[in-house]
């Protein structure tokens, strides 16, 4: 359904679910979201059973400073639940607040970025890398997939607000905002997995 | 149309009951043909559950081939027939009956995986072999004794033999169908199983796993001999190497097969120990000593020239080097493989 | 749809946008209609279905006689790997692709998928890494470890060469476009379905497209995940499967067959849904026992994710994992059994015509019968000791993929072949087919059950002689020919058909009961000029037996919207195809230059909307 020339002010309180296309949209991005599910349990499950396997590499209990693991988790989950107010602010049609808070959900995720690719710069320098041993392997894939899926997601979500600047919020482009949204989500529960299997599990022993 | 159809459904069984009928295939090699207690088992579980689906296929049939016939339309056949919905009473027969035929499959299938995963590993009583796989060859060493050998398994009748699996390389699966079901050997994963040969005699072993080129060709023999016969056996293998009576050959046999073959106590372990090769049925795993049983000397030497020539040619793929690689002249090739052709074990 | 949404589509029709529509060549490569994306998908799919038959006949020509040279041992590592890749990859399930396509949407009442366009980006993905799979061949070598792929012989130690490369970047580049499929359908189906369409109306194809869809949505990322990391072995230095480096191979063997178990139903679902449509209408009766069948599916794919490991008993697992995985799957068998019986007594009390696609699906109840007795066969774990890597299992899978799902899709293809191209296949070339191709394959395959058992290994690239062991063999072959003479009777028929004009009638075999016979065949781009009112099972066949000789339509008539076409997704399958191509030669230009035409397009569809056009069906004009 082409309804592009809403003009801001005329939206349905839903405007993500108020045509047949944004409802497919929803409802295809949640069938992704079940086999990206699916994608990430396989990444979980080989590291699970590959985890112990360090051969001469750094055992993780030293490997992994959970100081600053911490303050990454807590900068992800921040930045999903900033994402919760973008929608908030769409569900209520305030353009602006919702621009504000997706881009301060941006600015946290490249945060989160930030630390990632510093923590595996560390690592790197301390002789562990992709070829080191089977847990290496397996770490880099898992944690690195999900590195990868914050990065497409900072970008999207930037494009949206790019998107919103030039065309406004509408029926075609509030479903997106509300998809952008479950993606981040998402991301942020897989981050809560890797937290806890990969680095508590991992400094436990 | 349609007793052509009922005939030309009907003949591939016939087909495939007269070769049931006209037999289960060779003794040292089929599965059909089991030659010990552990492919009897798995035998007795093929027969029934053959003849639980032999059940299924020919009820089904019968009821297909009726409907197909009572029921086709005549020309000009305009009726509707009556739109019948579904019927609970069939439809849980249909449903009960096969969970009591699958109850009757199940019972045994369970009984027997667990009754052929017994671990003998530590019985005093069994023979205890530690079977390596390698691209493209068999490798078998007995723990109990400090031997190893190569291709030809030779075990003791009417004892348990424990087999601790594994490979050196790529994946390989371990397959003496007369005398039992196969099992894969991993690399870097131990696998444990049992076999008991109760006749004597010689039975063919596969590679049931693809492992490469000459997957197709990697055969080993299992040979079974009497109790006394296996411990002369194991105390020739354990005698000092029969060394060639020429000195130039035993020289060049030395510097150029050595390297990696051994035999008794010399040499090294990267390719098959060739200890008594001159006895064994095979070389290579397909190049048959036994082919012309007349003049099994002659074949033996030809078999091991054509063997040391030009391995890549009988089993592609495998590492060893030709005669022309190894520098070895025509008459160091006949030196050798008289040589080896002549050492055979006396057991 | 909300009433205000109705309302905006009347606005949007007062706007005009340019949109540009192709003809010829351009339109195919970009056209997002699910009907004619169905026929790429056959089109491609029988391909490749050519092409891994082509390899299946090289395959039986080597084994015809014993110790035969007819083809190197390392070309028919080759030739065995590519026709198994080949066949169920890149021919079977385009095939069902296609007929999903053709099919679907018209038995809901929809004018389209939920995803038009990532429709077309599934099919061109798909076939940029069906190509890219087998430029292989123009390489030092095809990929060569089985279409299983164990590692470590796929891994880098010990296939140093490209050739498996071709394997994981071909199919992770076809897995996208198959995931994107299973979204798309799944979405459709839950969302696209007409007034009174509720899902116990289903036809019972449409019910088994969305089983499968919910499989390959649940097992296709697992063997994406498999690929990657196999990748990321054997390019990067990895180290998941090697297990010189604290790897495990066994792994690999569970990634695999977590999807490879699922993958076998997502193929086998698709061919129960065409047989029951197919039994249904020639013998003029509703499907027996439609809420079983609906459940019986339900419960096999269910069931298909919890037995993966019965292709590992020879593995090592230990008996308890083992005694489990063969009572999970001898139970199978009680849903499948519902199913044959279900399908033999819509047969009873019928009026049964054979026709051709009748033919091939009453040959299908036999052979799927014989095929699925071999697999409780085979669930039996200690019997499975010896079946397991034999030709007994090359026998039991060829019974229900070949016996089963090709027979089906066969069927599906003579049964909608006038929906999809408004002509029928010849009927006299059908039935032709049919017995060529049907003999042929029980003499190819039935003896291949005893060549198992009296003691030949699968994947072999010859035999020694006397081992009985040559006259099955013989007769293998002589039935891999018949097949092929089979197959090429049908691609006769197809160009006979192709000059002939076009005559399909609308309910081209006059006893059709679902929605799809109510519109002209081939139907107009948007499929129904109004959309049809359900008002039960078997929506068209109770209109006709109410006296109707149409859908009674659940809405005025009135413009209708259609997406545009777009060049698009092929464009995004070219990128990652050269990505691909980065990857493999370790050409950094390639991988980025190839990710980001891919990317670029992305961002470009998400930057402009798609607007779409209208039709007005009254007067077939077209307004921009």
């Amino acid at each position: 359904m082409s309804a592009h020339q809403h003009a801001e002010g005329h939206l349905p309180h839903e405007p993500e679910k108020a045509t047949l296309e944004g409802r497919n949209k929803i409802l295809g991005f949640w069938i992704f979201l079940g086999a990206e599910t699916v994608l990430f349990g396989t990444l979980f499950s080989a590291f699970i059973a590959l985890r112990h396997q360090v051969l001469d590499g750094p055992h993780p209990s030293h490997l992994f400073e959970l100081p600053m693991i911490f303050a990454a988790t807590m900068i992800l989950l921040t930045s999903s639940l900033m994402s919760v107010f973008a929608v908030q602010a769409m569900h209520n049609n305030k353009v602006k607040a919702m621009i504000g808070w997706l881009l301060v959900t941006i600015l946290l995720g490249l945060a989160f970025l930030g630390l990632e690719i510093t923590e595996f710069n560390t690592y790197v320098s301390e002789g562990h890398n992709m070829k080191t041993s089977a847990f290496s392997s397996s770490f880099y894939t898992l944690v690195g997939f999900h590195g990868a899926h914050v990065a497409f997601g900072v970008l999207w979500i930037g494009l949206l607000i790019t998107q919103i600047f030039k065309k406004g919020l509408t029926v075609v482009t509030a479903p997106k905002i509300y998809l952008s949204a479950i993606y981040w989500h998402f991301i942020d529960v897989v981050w809560v997995f890797i937290f806890t299997v990969v680095y508590l599990m991992g400094k436990v022993g | 149309m349609n007793l052509k159809y009922v005939m030309k459904r009907i003949l591939p069984l016939l087909t495939g009951l007269a070769l049931l009928l006209s037999g289960c295939g060779r003794a040292d090699l089929s599965a059909l043909n089991p030659q010990g207690p552990v492919a009897q088992k798995q035998y007795d579980l093929i027969k029934l559950s053959i003849s639980i689906m032999t059940l299924v296929v020919v009820v089904v049939f019968a009821i297909l081939i009726y409907v197909l016939i009572k029921y086709r339309r005549r020309k000009g056949d305009k009726s509707i027939p009556k739109q019948v919905e579904g019927n609970h009473t069939l439809e849980i027969i249909w449903t009960v009956i096969p969970l009591v035929l699958l109850l009757i499959l199940g019972v045994p299938t369970i009984q027997t995986v667990f009754g052929l995963a017994k671990d003998y590993s530590h019985d005093k009583n069994a023979v205890h072999v530690k079977v390596t796989s390698h691209l493209y060859w068999w490798e078998f060493e007995y723990t109990d004794y400090g031997v190893t050998t190569a291709q030809e398994l030779v075990v003791p009748t009417n004892k348990k033999i424990s087999f601790d699996l594994v490979s050196a390389d790529v994946k390989h699966s371990f397959w003496i169908p007369s005398i039992g079901g196969k099992m894969d050997t991993n690399p870097g994963l131990t696998n444990r199983m049992y076999l008991e040969f109760p006749k004597e005699g010689i039975y063919r072993g596969k590679c049931a796993e693809l492992c490469g080129p000459s997957h197709s060709l990697m055969d080993f023999k299992a040979k079974s001999v009497s109790p006394e016969s296996f411990d002369r056996w194991i105390a020739a293998m354990k005698a000092p190497a029969q060394v060639a009576a020429d000195a130039h050959i035993q020289e060049t046999f030395r510097a150029k097969c050595l390297t990696c073959h051994a035999v008794g106590d010399q040499g090294a372990h990267a390719a098959p120990n060739l200890t008594g090769v001159g006895g064994r049925e095979t070389f290579g795993g397909i190049l048959y000593n036994d082919s012309d049983p007349n003049n099994r000397e002659q074949v033996t030497v030809d078999n091991l020239k054509t063997w040391i020539t030009d391995p890549q040619k009988v089993k592609p793929g495998n590492t060893m080097p030709s005669a022309k690689d190894n520098q070895l002249t025509p008459e160091e090739i006949d030196g050798i493989a008289k040589y080896l052709a002549g050492y055979k074990l006396n057991y | 749809m909300s009433t205000h949404a109705a309302n905006t589509a009347h606005d949007a029709h007062a706007h005009t946008h340019t949109v540009k529509r192709y003809r010829g060549l351009m339109d195919w490569l970009t056209t997002v209609d699910h009907k004619k994306i169905g026929i790429l998908y056959l089109i491609a799919g029988f391909f490749f279905f050519l092409v891994g038959g082509a390899e299946a006949i090289m395959i039986r020509i080597q084994l015809l006689k014993p110790m035969n040279d007819f083809v190197a041992a390392d070309t028919f590592n080759e030739l065995l790997t590519m026709h198994g890749t080949t066949m169920i990859f890149l021919a079977a399930m385009p095939m069902l692709f296609a007929l999903m396509n053709a099919v679907v949407p018209l038995q809901l009442g929809a004018r389209d998928v939920a995803f038009p366009f990532l429709n077309s980006l599934g099919f061109w993905t798909f076939f940029a890494g069906g190509i890219l799979l087998n430029l292989g061949w123009f390489d030092a070598s095809a990929p060569d470890a089985g279409w299983t792929a164990y590692a470590p012989l796929s891994g880098p130690t010990f296939n140093g060469s490209r050739a498996m490369d071709y394997y994981v970047i071909g199919l992770q580049i076809a897995g996208i476009g198959t995931l994107l499929g299973g979204i798309n359908f799944m979405a459709t189906i839950i969302n696209m379905r007409a007034p009174g369409m509720s899902f116990m109306r289903m036809p019972m194809f449409t019910w088994a497209i969305f089983i499968t869809s919910v499989l390959i949505v649940f097992a296709f990322p697992v063997l994406t995940v498999g690929l990657v990391a196999l990748m990321f072995d054997r390019l990067f230095g990895a180290n998941f499967f090697e297990s010189g480096t604290g790897g495990n191979e066994v792994l690999w063997e569970h990634i695999f067959w977590i999807f490879g178990h699922p993958e076998v139903y997502i193929l086998i679902l698709p061919a129960f849904g065409v047989i029951s449509e197919v039994v249904s209408t020639f013998s003029r009766k509703r499907l027996f026992g439609y809420s079983s069948m609906v459940f019986a599916l339900v419960l096999i794919a269910f069931l298909g994710f919890m037995v993966w490991a019965h292709h590992m008993f020879a593995t090592g697992l230990g008996p308890v994992a083992n005694a489990l995985f063969s009572i999970g799957t001898m139970l199978i068998a009680v849903p499948t059994g519902v199913k044959i019986f279900n399908w033999l007594f819509t047969l009873w009390g019928g009026s049964i015509r054979y026709t051709t696609a009748m033919l091939f699906a009453v040959g299908f109840i036999p052979t799927f019968v014989m095929g699925g007795v071999t697999g409780v066969m085979l669930a039996s774990a200690p019997a499975d000791y010896q079946y397991h890597d034999s030709y007994f299992v090359v026998a039991h899978f060829h019974y229900v993929i070949v016996g089963g799902l090709i027979l089906g899709i066969f069927a599906g293809l003579h049964y909608w072949w006038p929906k999809m191209f408004g002509r029928h296949l010849n009927e006299g070339l059908g039935k032709l087919t049919f017995w060529t191709f049907f003999i042929g394959f029980h003499l190819t395959f039935f003896v291949q059950h005893f060549l198992g058992l009296l003691g030949m290994p699968r994947r072999v690239w010859t035999y020694l002689p006397n081992q009985g062991l040559d006259n099955m063999n013989l007769i293998s072959s002589i039935g891999a020919f018949l097949m092929g003479i089979g197959t090429i009777v049908f691609v006769t028929n197809v160009i006979i058909t192709w000059l002939k004009p076009r005559n399909a009638e609308a309910d081209a075999w006059e006893d059709g009961r679902s929605l799809e016979w109510t519109i002209p065949s081939p139907p107009p781009e948007y499929n129904f000029k109004q959309t049809p009112l359900v008002r039960g099972a078997d929506a068209w066949w109770k209109e006709k037996m109410d006296g109707k000789t149409e859908m009674t339509p659940a809405e005025p008539v009135g413009p209708i919207h259609m997406p545009s076409p777009s060049i698009l997704p092929l464009i995004m399958s070219i990128g990652l195809f050269i990505a691909g191509f980065g990857f493999m030669y370790d050409n950094l230009l390639a991988t980025i230059g190839g990710l980001a035409v891919t990317f670029a397009c992305m961002f470009l569809r998400s930057v402009f909307d798609d607007h779409g056009f209208h039709i007005d069906p009254e007067h077939e004009e077209v307004h921009a």
